[in-house]
């Protein structure tokens, strides 16, 4: 664990310690601010659903920009391999970054916190409701940072990396919008699949264990498939 | 046999490409080992299995008895490695990533500091401890590299390449280093370069294609591989027959040939067999004559020459 607790410091230290951290928080922040805003004083709602409900598009964006660099430029510097070569476990090293770059995520919502207050100043906030928002944005980013820390995985191109994350991460959203389009058949595997549902429920302040669980396994199965990735280098990567 | 290192019959595929063939040897406790051969021999496959980078195909490692594939965390606790690329994180600064790697090495804070200090010394980072790694020139990223290696003092180093990309000062400073490390500790070192070999290995393991070739210490092979060995001499005092009738005469000597006169000098080149040491019967000759020597040269065939030998050619 100590491996573990050394590799998620550096990580840390490297988001902080350069622009990375504060340009993605700023911009994030920004169009957040703006969903936000237009929903209290152009719509003249005094709600948070308008920063919730535009969420999940901006971290269609937001997360692979956080998590790109994570791994794929650790193959392309050829420190993946002093690492890996290192006493660690393989998923010490997974779960170091992916906490990392969780952490960085967990911070930039702490700012958001600016919404929730203005709103309880204005009118009657629902304190239940917005917890419960929080958990489902916490977990939504979860898992999308854990399709970000795969793809960094399997390229040593930080900019596939983001491509290939934000792919992943939009498809799971523009499923759900696109339900209605989609053959009848095919709608409840669609719906269980996509993002949304789950994560409306959420919002709505209902904490179903199936939502949490659908984001949970999201996060697992993708750090599982990175630490499957890690051993790509068996065969002379 | 106290081995610290044990391979047997290691092999590494690469889809259908043999890196590394059926290859076995031991190491014992303190040896500075040095794997020669040329760029794709199978030298750095091998490092990465030892270090359990990656896994053999078949065959066994063992580290002080314990197996790669089976321990691979205990292995690596007592390995210390630098790869051939020197990779370091640019954005970190020197004291900040010798820290990190103490810390991911389970060091505590206060053995942390100690084996920091430790290694500045040793390793000459004492102006740079406070910058970062990306103002270091190549010379100093090598130090850093050797540095982290050596950190949490393992009984084993391997080292890649070492010297590759370095000015002929921050050649020899390297190797010094590497020279200093291998008083205490198990050193395995590979390199393309003959002189590298000669100036810092007990022992010399000579890779090709996959396959170990050659074996020993760099007198052994010298010997082993030496078809004769030549001494050339000049002599003041007497003409080219003379001394070549005279030279031809002494027992061991297969032939002689006149050289180039010099000034007054007659050089001469002997041919003699493997073994024989024939300065001293040289020396004795031109005093005995009142022959004056000048200058007398015992020229060894170079492990270049040996290495040349073995690796050119599929009869090699």
């Amino acid at each position: 664990m100590k491996g573990l607790g050394a590799v998620y410091r550096r990580e840390v230290a490297g988001y902080f310690n350069q622009p990375v951290a504060y340009i993605v928080i700023t911009a994030y922040l920004l169009i957040c601010g703006w969903f936000f805003t237009s929903n209290v004083f152009l719509a003249g709602q005094a709600d948070v659903r308008g920063f919730f409900a535009a969420a999940p598009l901006i971290l269609v964006f937001f997360a692979p920009a956080i998590t790109m660099r994570l791994m794929a430029e650790e193959w392309r510097n050829g420190t993946m391999e002093l690492l890996l070569t290192l006493p660690v476990r393989d998923s010490e090293v997974v779960a170091g970054k992916f906490l990392a770059a969780f952490t960085v995520f967990a911070v930039a919502q702490l700012f958001t916190f600016a919404y929730p207050l203005t709103v309880s100043l204005l009118g009657n906030m629902d304190l239940g409701q917005t917890v419960a928002g929080y958990v489902g944005l916490l977990l939504l980013g979860a898992a999308f940072l854990a399709v970000g820390v795969l793809a960094s995985a399997l390229t040593a191109s930080q900019v596939v990396a983001f491509i290939v994350s934000f792919f992943v991460c939009f498809g799971l959203f523009l499923v759900g919008k696109a339900l209605p389009l989609m053959p009848q058949a095919l709608e409840p595997v669609l719906e269980a699949l996509a993002v949304d549902g789950h994560f409306e429920n959420l919002v709505k302040g209902v904490v179903d264990s199936r939502d949490v669980l659908y984001f949970l396994s999201i996060v697992v199965l993708c750090l599982a498939g990175t630490v499957h990735a890690l051993q790509g280098r068996r065969w002379g990567r | 046999m106290d081995a610290m290192i044990q391979v047997e019959a290691l092999s590494k595929r690469y889809g259908d490409v043999r890196a590394v063939d059926d290859v076995s040897f031991a190491i014992r406790k303190g040896e500075v080992v040095g794997l020669l051969g040329p760029n794709g021999a199978g030298k750095t496959t091998t490092m990465k299995v030892l270090t359990c980078y990656m896994p053999p195909t078949s065959g066994r490692v063992t580290l002080d008895g314990l197996d790669v594939v089976d321990n691979p965390l205990a292995v690596r606790r007592r390995i210390g490695y630098l790869p051939e690329s020197v990779p370091l994180y640019d954005e970190m600064g020197v004291y900040e990533y010798l820290d990190f790697i103490g810390r991911v090495r389970g060091l505590s804070a206060s053995r942390r500091t100690t084996a920091i200090r430790d290694i500045v010394g040793r390793c000459g980072l004492k102006g740079v401890i406070w910058k970062g790694i990306s103002q270091l020139s190549k010379g100093y990223r090598q130090r850093v590299g050797l540095a982290q290696a050596v950190l949490h003092d393992p009984d084993v180093v391997i080292l890649d390449e070492p010297t590759t990309g370095l000015d002929p000062n921050q050649i020899i400073e390297i190797r010094h280093l590497i020279r200093d490390i291998g008083k205490e500790k198990t050193v395995i070192l590979s390199t393309h370069i003959l002189q590298e070999v000669e100036a810092v290995c007990d022992r010399v393991l000579i890779i090709n294609q996959g396959r170990i070739i050659a074996d020993g210490t760099p007198d052994q092979l010298h010997r082993e591989f030496l078809g004769a060995q030549e001494l050339q001499v000049l002599i003041r005092g007497t003409d080219a027959d003379a001394a070549r009738g005279a030279l031809a005469a002494l027992a061991g000597v297969d032939g002689v040939e006149t050289g180039a006169d010099q000034d007054g000098a007659v050089a001469l080149n002997l041919a003699c067999g493997k073994e024989a040491d024939l300065r001293e019967a040289v020396f004795r000759l031109c005093v005995e004559r009142g022959w004056v020597l000048l200058e007398m040269r015992r020229k060894v065939v170079s492990l270049e020459a040996i290495f040349r030998q073995l690796t050119s050619g599929d009869g090699a």
